[in-house]
Order: structure tokens, then sequence, then C-alpha cells
């Protein structure tokens, strides 16, 4: 039985592709738009796509720092607020 | 005019009340027709004061109105509705009846003129969003639904010490703008706080909400912190500590919904998130970001119900929670898939969506006070935005890998109120104006400008390419990760069950002590008055006369000394 079309690996191949053009495509975007930019630092090239992914990266990484101290078991809480 | 005599919130809760009496199509008509019949009451009543009173010699205004409360109520109205529409197959009796109670509270309390109905509201809301939770029927909600209300009535008293203090020291019960100048001023934005989410008591919110029903963390979702959202709008515009509070809220919410597995906690975290957006625009304070927070309540209201109603359609379908248990529901379920990646798109302010005619008006703000840091962190809590909630919400749910869980879209009525607030979602996104022309502020903002729309959506787009590259570090695990309300779920009863064995052992040894002396006397006692003792045995009467006559004649020889 072949899977749902939409989880193919070739259609996931393909959604890759398309992904990739689309980013490029925003990011050539900007050429063609009027920049009305507050600061300086939102006029480098590409601001939106390496400062999106730079912050996406270190929030991640944030989290797993985080993790390490915080995480748990998710039945923490299950023994002993049953018994009250 | 009916719309001064007839107020909106009283009627929601009459009609709460009546709903817990009813079955059938009356009830499903009443729960229906109401909240729109309270959307009527709110856009025609006027402007001004329409209900005044006395009470205690203290001017009460129980039901006034202007640009900022009509939007709220209207907004809560609408939210009743769709929620109404969601919930009519729950089989609890208790679940909408106590919604209503909490939808007609939070109605009122944006219409109340004063302090003092405000928080008569304010507690109202209480109570009706436990009953809510507690209605789910389940030993955890139960236990979730009291540690929220003991939050809530702490907020409460801290919020009408504050009022008592503000009363005392002004003459005056007006809900009016105040300043961080006294101890009453503070502990009111406590009390309001508290309520937002804010840290350090943020945790009541994931841990209590993600225990309602299916259907009733749609209606929790929307009542509690945006009223706050209202109240710190009206008391506290341009506080700058709420700067602080905001951005705090916004991080600390992407954060921990990515550590999340709990699909409704992920959703229960980015609420926070939300509203610290929301929060630091009333800390900015200019007319472009306190409208830039009063749009985004609106509209987030309406996907965040969207993401909630697609979460509740398939904790509905499947009876499960859990990322790791979930995946793969596009299958079966395309149009809750769909209407969950609208909510999902419109929460992370994709162009078109309503997120991003309400959050960039806030950015906005930021950078017209050329507040750079400001605005970088809003930049990066946008792209976090789409990493947390945009993407990880659809992707772990309905994508991911196969769960081999095959279960069916969900009744007619669930399905009409996602495609309802979904259609809201994307055309409060487009068809922005009427929207803007309910801001407490004349707006003039312009959300489509070519620089705006590429800069958002390479933020987006691009924080969409961290997650994927980075997808094996955020794999999703049985875990929870501890907050605030580990302080009072485990570590208090430490406290509690060590500070009670201290004093237990404390006891024993002063009882041992006390018990020694105490032991000493009694056996004295015992030697004298006890059985046998000296002093106990029974006389003969020769004895006693005896002793009658030494007595008197002791006396006789006194008497003549």
């Amino acid at each position: 039985m072949s899977d749902h079309w939409l989880v193919r690996p070739s259609t996931i191949r393909r959604m890759w592709a398309g992904f990739i053009a689309v980013l490029a495509l925003t990011v050539t975007a900007e050429l063609f738009v009027a920049h009305d930019a507050h600061f300086g630092v939102e006029r480098v090239f590409g601001f939106g796509a390496w400062y999106g992914f730079i912050a996406c990266a270190v929030l991640i990484i944030i989290a797993k720092g985080i993790a390490v101290f915080f995480k748990r078991p998710d039945s923490y809480y299950d023994e002993d607020e049953s018994r009250g | 005019m009916v719309s001064t005599l007839l107020h909106p919130g009283l009627l929601i809760i009459a009609c709460g009340v009546a709903l817990g009496f009813l079955r059938g199509s009356l009830r499903s008509a009443l729960a229906l027709g109401v909240p729109l019949a309270a959307i009527w009451l709110v856009l025609a009543a006027p402007e001004g004061v329409a209900w005044r009173s006395t009470y205690l010699g203290l001017d009460i205004v129980p039901f006034a109105v202007d640009r900022l409360s009509r939007l709220f109520a209207l907004i809560f109205a609408i939210m009743a509705f769709g929620g109404a529409l969601f919930a009519l197959g729950q089989p609890s009796r208790l679940e909408l009846p106590a919604a209503f109670v909490y939808a007609g509270a939070a109605v009122g309390a944006t219409l109340a003129g004063d302090l003092l109905t405000l928080f008569v509201y304010w507690e109202l809301m209480a109570v009706g969003s436990m009953l809510v939770i507690w209605s789910a029927g389940t030993a955890p909600a139960y236990r979730a639904s009291m540690r929220y209300l003991s939050v809530h009535l702490l907020g409460g008293v801290l919020l009408l010490a504050g009022v008592a203090g503000h009363v005392a020291g002004t003459g005056s019960a007006a809900f009016v703008r105040m300043a961080l100048d006294s101890p009453a001023h503070w502990l009111i934005l406590a009390g309001f706080l508290v309520n937002a989410g804010a840290p350090p008591l943020s945790a009541w919110l994931p841990d209590a909400y993600p225990e309602a029903s299916w259907s009733g963390m749609v209606f929790l979702s929307a009542f509690t912190t945006k009223t706050a959202v209202y109240v710190l709008l009206r008391g506290f515009p341009g506080t700058e500590l709420l700067v602080w509070v905001g951005l705090f809220m916004v991080f600390y919410g992407i954060i921990y919904a990515l550590l999340e597995n709990d699909m409704r906690r992920i959703l229960a975290y980015s609420i926070v998130n939300q509203v610290g957006f929301m929060v630091t625009g009333i800390g900015i304070g200019t007319e472009m970001a306190l409208n830039g927070a009063a749009a985004h309540a609106f509209t987030h209201i309406i996907y965040k119900a969207l993401l909630l109603m697609s979460a509740g359609s398939v904790l509905y379908a499947t009876g499960r929670r859990k990322c790791t248990d979930l995946g793969g529901l596009f299958r079966t379920m395309p149009l809750t898939a769909a209407c969950g990646i609208v909510g999902a798109l419109a929460i992370s302010s994709f162009p078109l969506t309503s997120g991003f005619v309400s959050k960039s008006m806030i950015s906005q703000a930021a950078g017209d006070e050329h507040l750079l840091w400001l605005w970088l962190a809003l930049a990066a809590a946008s792209a976090g935005v789409f990493l947390h909630a945009g993407i990880k919400y659809p992707w772990f749910v309905f994508f991911q890998k196969d769960s081999g869980l095959r279960p069916s879209e969900p009744p007619l009525n669930m399905r009409l109120a996602m495609l309802l607030f979904a259609a809201l979602c994307i055309g409060l996104g487009i068809y922005f104006e009427p929207l803007y022309a309910l801001l407490p502020f004349a707006a003039s903002y312009v959300p489509y400008t070519g620089s705006h729309v590429v800069v958002q959506l390479e933020l987006l787009l691009f924080s969409g390419l961290a997650f994927f590259v980075m997808l094996p570090m955020l794999l999703r695990t049985l875990t929870i990760t501890l907050d605030s309300d580990w302080i009072y779920r485990r570590f208090a009863p430490v406290l509690v069950r060590g500070v009670e064995a201290l004093a237990e052992m404390g006891w024993s040894a002063v009882r041992g002590r006390t018990l020694g002396a105490a032991g000493r006397v009694r056996a004295l006692v015992y030697r004298f008055h006890g059985v046998g003792g000296v002093l106990a045995r029974t006389s003969s009467t020769g004895g006693m006369a005896m002793w009658v006559a030494v007595l008197l004649a002791a006396y006789l020889v006194v008497y003549y000394l």
C-alpha cells in the first residue's frame, strides 16, 4: 500500500527544493522594494533572513540549556498529588 | 433605549444560569442567540455612562462605554458565540453555563467604570473559569482547578487591598489611569499582572488550562488574560516596568513552548508569549503602541481560539494530547489541520492574516520611539513565535510521523466554529479597516508596505528553515519542564511536611519533659488523696467527735492566750 502522496520521499525532496526557491525569492525581493527602515541594521542586506535564522537558533540553544536543569519525566507530579 | 437598559455582560451571565436548566434545541438556540444579542448590544451602546449609583458613599458606574471598553466587550461577545458553537456537543452539563458566567463577567469587567464593580466581576471570572476547568471531571482537572483558584484568589486579594488603598487615598473609586506612586497602585498592578500570566506566577496558566475539556480550554484562552490586558491598557499605559515584564513573558513563552510535549500546553505557553507582546506595547505607551496592544488582543482571541479548537478537535477525536502520541493526522482530519494551520499562520503574523495587521503596530511603535534593542527583541520574538507555535504545533500534531491514528473529523458544529474563526483570521488580515476603526485612538497605520512584508516574510521563512534544520534538537520526549508552580506543588509541600515533622519532634520532647514534672505532682497528690491515701480514708464517727473536741479545746486555749 503506498502512503499518502504528501509523505513520499520524492514529494518531500520536491518540497525542500520549492522551499529553498521561495527563501531565495524573498531575499531577492528585497532588491525591488523601497526601504522604510528605522535603524541602520535593518538596511543590511537580507536582515530578516539572517536575523530570523540566528534568533531561532539561539532560542533553541537557550531552551536546550534550560532543559538540562529543569527537564523532568512528565509523571513528575503524579505520585505526590494522587495522595492529596 | 434597550441598549442602555440591558447590560450585555449580565445578559450573558443570566443566559448561563438559564442554560444550566435547559436541554435540547432550546438550549442550543439560547447559547447561540444570546451572544449574538450581546454583540448587537455592545455595538449599539452609546459612549458614556449608562448606569450610575452610589455605594458606601462612593460613585459606582456599573455600565460605562468608551472606545476601548467597546472593543474588548465586542471581542468577548464574539468569543462567547464561537465558543458556544464549538461546545454545543459537550456532554458536561456544567461547562457551558460556567463558561457563560465567565464570559459575561469578562464583558462586565470591561464595561465597569469603577474599581469596585471591576473587582466583583474579576472574582466572578475566577469562579466561572475555575468551574470550567473543574467540569472536565477528571482528578487532575479538579486538583488543577484548586491550584488555579488559589492563585486567582491571591490576585483578587492584592487587587482588593489596592482598591481599598486607592479609595482611601483619593476618595474616589473611579477607574482612571494610575501612576506607580503609592503602595495601593503597586498592589492593583500586581493583581492585574497575576491574571495576565506575568512572572513570577505565570505557571498557573499552562498548569491549569490544558486540564480543561476539549471545549473548555477554548473559552479559557480568551477571557482572563485579555481582561488583564484591558485593565492594564486603561490603568497603566506607558508604565515602563511593563516593557520588561512583557519581554520576559514573550521569551519565557517561546522557550517553555519549545520544550513542551503536550500540544495544549504548547498553546498555553504561547498565550503567555502573545500577552507579553501586548504588555510590552502597553509599556511603550504611545498611541500607536496602545492601538497595537488593543488590536493584538482582538486578533489574538480569534486565532488562539481557532488553534485551541483544532487542538480540541484532535483531543475529542483521539483522546490524546502528547506530541509523541500524535502525528500524521492530516490524512483523516484535513479540515482540522487546515484550520489549525490558518491559526498558526495568524499567530505568526504572516502577511494576509490578522496577526500581521495587529502585531506589527507594536514593533512599529518601538521603531518610532527609536528603541533599537526593543525593536530587535520583538523581531527575534516574532521569529520565535513561528518556531514554537506557527510550525511546531501543526507539524507535530498533523504531520511529523504516521502515528497510525485515523480519527475522523469532528461534528458539524465544531467544524463550523473553526471555519468561522479561520475566515475571521484571514478576513481581518485582508480587510483590516473595520478593526482599525474600532481602536481606541485614530489609526493611520499602513501595515502593507513592500519592505515590511518582505522583512516579515524573511524573518518567518528563515525561522522555518531553522526549525527543519534543527529538528533533531526539537524532537519531543515524555518530559515536562519545571516552572514556578514547582514552588507550591513540590517545594512548599515538602517544606510543610518538614516543618510538621520538626514540630512533631519538638512536641514529643516537650511532652517528655513536662510529663516528667507533671507526673511527679500527680503521684504526690495520688499518695494523699488516691485510693487508700491518708486524706481519702473514711474516718469513724467517734474519731471525728474526738478530733472536733481537740479542735475546740485548741480554740479555747488560743482564745485565752
